[in-house]
């Protein structure tokens, strides 16, 4: 099986995705970690107006056979959070790169970035 | 240890499943979703393969003795055909291990049984039968025959007549709990009504070399580990090295809530231990269990009533796909085993409010 990794963005090994724009990175999970986790079916994340920083645990996904911390590729105050998952964590599953979101990150440096896999290097790792 | 494989390994494999290890085997745990498995079996058909279960047989002038000593329940009560849940103990009446027996036609006219003991403990438990018969110098026969059989469930409101279709007996004549020598498709299997999941179905026991020939043989959804697990929770079924251990979390069956297995005017190992054990009555038992909060329980988090001290443990949990609620069992005083009672869960340092609640989580068969 072979899983989509758009060039659009950049990965973490713990495989969160960052998307950047102005300055603000939108943050998900990748199809292959949604797959790897099953039927997701419960996200916890935190509240707007908190600060991560990067690669600290920001949340807790839970599918129904297991339970996976959720890292931050950006450090930053949180401006949104996608409160759709609450209800339909399904989400994560069925559209991981789009309405799967989960947080966006104002991001404090978003050279930070720089740091993390490209699209290639990530579709190695889980090669 | 190298893993111990299935028969079908490669066959799963091919068809996209994702595996784990259990019990010391590489088994299936998703073919396609959990969801998607789950709701198979609910409302239509799914097929399980179990080759990860053990298969003991015994057979002899004392097989029916030997077997009467070693569980709790009553073999003498099989009629050829017939099959009993019973539980394994330990001289203190600590379940070792839970297990079906089948009585199996008569061999050289000798009593004779297969039962299924749990996933990696076939050797424990056929050396246990061993030494027990050299030791009360009985006479009978106990072959471990776990790599001679596939082991395959076929579950849900249609496997009846998935099984009727290709089995040249009829086993929708079966009621639940009976078994027959069947010939499924020209193969000589046993057949029978038992199952993990809480709705009707068959088990099949398959000759190892007709395995593939055999699965092939039902059209309804694969499925794995996974689903048999959300399965069993939602109708209330204990799982060993989860609900009990013999080492790590030892129970007697009335804790477990399988005292129906315990037959104490049966002469077995534990038995005088358990009649103990009635008369004392039990500090502990397992009990169904809710979350109000949103949260998932999972196995070890600890159960603390709503002053916040911790009086329990979870042994299962997950987020029910029939229900989609999130939904556990675990060991709780007998004082808040009622169902009804409010309690709470942690999860992640958090307290999650939980309702005890009857079990099975749904209707069964």
């Amino acid at each position: 099986m072979t899983f989509d990794v758009p060039e659009d963005r950049r990965y973490l090994e713990s495989h969160e995705w960052a998307h950047e724009t102005n300055g603000v990175v939108r943050v998900g999970i990748t199809e292959f970690a949604q797959d790897e986790l099953g039927d997701v079916v419960f996200v916890e994340l935190p509240d707007e107006g908190d600060s991560v920083t990067q690669e600290a645990e920001f949340g807790v996904i839970e599918s129904i056979k297991a339970v996976s911390d959720l890292y931050a590729p950006a450090g930053g105050e949180i401006v949104s959070v996608n409160e759709a998952l609450f209800d339909s964590p399904e989400l994560v599953n069925d559209d991981p790169f789009g309405e799967g979101w989960m947080l966006e990150i104002d991001a404090d440096d978003t050279d930070e970035l720089e740091a993390l896999l490209s699209a290639e290097e990530y579709e190695d790792q889980i090669a | 240890m190298p893993l111990q494989t299935p028969p079908l390994r490669g066959i799963h494999d091919e068809r996209g499943a994702k595996f784990t290890e259990f019990g010391g085997w590489d088994m299936p745990v998703e073919f396609d979703s959990i969801r998607t498995e789950h709701a198979a079996v609910r409302e239509d058909a799914g097929i399980f393969d179990v080759s990860h279960m053990g298969q003991i047989h015994v057979t002899g002038p004392d097989a029916t003795a030997l077997m009467q000593r070693l569980t709790t329940n009553d073999v003498t009560r099989l009629d050829v055909g017939n099959a009993q849940y019973a539980a394994i103990t330990d001289e203190d009446g600590v379940v070792i291990d839970d297990t079906v027996i089948y009585r199996l036609p008569d061999e050289d006219g000798d009593e004779t049984y297969l039962f299924v003991p749990n996933a990696g403990t076939d050797e424990a438990t056929h050396e246990r039968w061993v030494s027990h018969r050299n030791g009360w110098d009985l006479e009978a026969t106990v072959d471990n025959r776990t790599d001679e059989y596939a082991m395959f469930a076929v579950q849900g409101p249609n496997a009846a007549d998935l099984v009727d279709a290709v089995t040249e007996e009829p086993v929708t004549e079966l009621d639940r709990f009976e078994a027959t020598d069947a010939a499924v498709d020209g193969v000589d299997c046993w057949v029978a009504r038992t199952g993990y999941t809480g709705e009707d179905g068959f088990e099949l026991l398959v000759p190892e070399a007709e395995a593939e020939r055999v699965w092939s043989l039902y059209d309804c959804q694969p499925c794995g580990l996974g689903a048999r697990d959300t399965l069993r929770i939602e109708a209330g079924l204990v799982l060993a090295g989860q609900e009990f251990d013999h080492e790590s979390n030892p129970r007697t069956p009335y804790e477990i809530g399988i005292g129906f297995t315990v037959d104490l005017e049966t002469e077995f190992v534990g038995r005088d231990a358990l009649a103990r054990a009635t008369e004392a009555g039990h500090e502990e038992q397992l009990v169904g269990f809710q979350l109000i909060d949103r949260g998932v329980p999972r196995h070890g988090y600890d159960i603390t009533n709503t002053d916040g001290r911790v009086v329990g443990t979870v042994t299962s949990g997950t987020m029910s796909p029939s229900l989609e609620q999130p939904i556990g069992l675990g060991y709780v005083p007998t004082e808040y085993a009622e169902p009804g009672t409010t309690l709470q869960v942690v999860v992640r340092g958090q307290s999650k409010k939980t309702r005890v609640e009857t079990t099975p989580f749904i209707e069964t068969v």
